[in-house]
């Protein structure tokens, strides 16, 4: 292939042939098994499962808005995270500038998270 | 068939099935978790065009943290509760959406049509990201030369969004406002004296109820039997 692309994307062929082996595998086995097993349908085997007991209530239930919190704090320093992966490929390039703006970013960051310690959400009580 | 296209077809039909999967699906979990799938297609297409650090963060940040944030706040709201799908919270939201849809395709089309083989050509925007080489050296170069402001003000959006989300969830005892800030003689502060007033009266009385000096606990008692 004279294409540069080509060349790269040959490189991706083990990712494909990998996921194309697990497809077949998890598809063969789903088969093998419609295949092999006896088909009794019983209303108790449609409970949902919850330690051999007969489960209680509804199987959805709401969840705390502190999970929210620490989704979302998570999420900030996820992009964070994002932001210093290409200054810290080339810390060199961009020097003193480089550095300080990058601890201006972390420092504004850390104010969001300095701001939800002190106010007590970060404790799970 | 060559192996872009192959692939720009299959990425493409994920992308396509998870989109319809969030619009058609009714269980809101089910919605989330084929936007999962539509974002792993958008990141084998950052493969495909050679982006490899953007499908990485594709697949870190959008699949991995903010599909959990969705699927958090749907827990949140509660999925077990029937909704009313009969209802529009907007008025005439339907017909709008659609407007709005065959608008954007059209804008698209004609995009697509009249620009022929240029429709990202070098004068676009985003010519410093199409040079040889890895993208992440060319977002970085980008980041810290031509968008440095926008790249801090990322991070005021981000702790704006925590401040804001740890105000709302906050669980306070204290009242949210104070009421001893409001001027005498306004209504506020006339109701909040009568409930004082009030609140008053109640311990007083149950001052009078613990004064009373109870007769039950008499020595003699135990004596008789």
């Amino acid at each position: 292939m004279s294409n540069p692309l080509s060349d790269l994307l040959r490189s991706y062929l083990a990712v494909g042939l990998f996921a194309s082996l697990g497809f077949i595998l998890v598809g063969l086995l789903l088969f093998l098994s419609w295949l092999v097993r006896p088909s009794r349908p019983q209303a108790q085997k449609y409970i949902s499962y919850e330690s051999g007991v007969d489960p209680v209530g509804d199987m959805w239930s709401q969840s705390q808005v502190r999970y929210y919190i620490f989704a979302l704090l998570f999420v900030m320093f996820d992009v964070e995270a994002v932001f210093i992966f290409p200054w810290a490929t080339r810390v060199e390039l961009y020097g003193v500038f480089g550095l300080v703006e990058m601890l201006v970013f972390i420092g504004i960051l850390l104010l969001g998270l300095v701001y939800a310690w002190r106010k007590g959400v970060l404790r799970w009580a | 068939m060559r192996v872009e296209m192959f692939t720009f077809l299959l990425a493409g039909a994920i992308c396509l099935g998870g989109a319809l999967g969030v619009v058609l699906l009714k269980n809101p979990v089910h919605n989330a978790l084929s936007l999962v799938a539509t974002l792993f297609g958008v990141a084998v297409l950052f493969v495909n065009q050679g982006a490899y650090f953007l499908a990485a963060i594709q697949v870190i940040v959008y699949a991995g943290a903010i599909v959990i944030l969705f699927l958090f706040v749907i827990m949140l709201l509660g999925v077990d509760r029937e909704t009313d799908e009969g209802r529009e919270p907007l008025v005439a939201q339907r017909p709008l959406a659609v407007a709005t849809g065959l608008a954007i395709l059209g804008l698209s089309l004609v995009a697509l049509l009249s620009a022929g083989q240029r429709a990202t050509g070098d004068k676009a925007d985003l010519a410093p990201l199409n040079q040889p080489g890895p993208d992440i050296n060319h977002l970085a170069e980008v980041l810290f030369t031509r968008y440095v402001y926008a790249f801090e003000i990322t991070a005021v959006l981000l702790t704006v969004a925590v401040v804001g989300a740890v105000v709302l969830s906050k669980r306070t005892n204290e009242p949210l406002i104070d009421l001893d800030e409001f001027p005498e003689g306004t209504v506020v502060d006339v109701r909040r004296r009568a409930d004082d007033a009030k609140a008053q009266d109640e311990v007083d009385a149950d001052a009078e109820v613990v004064a009373v000096p109870d007769t039950e606990g008499d020595p003699q008692e135990g004596g008789d039997d």
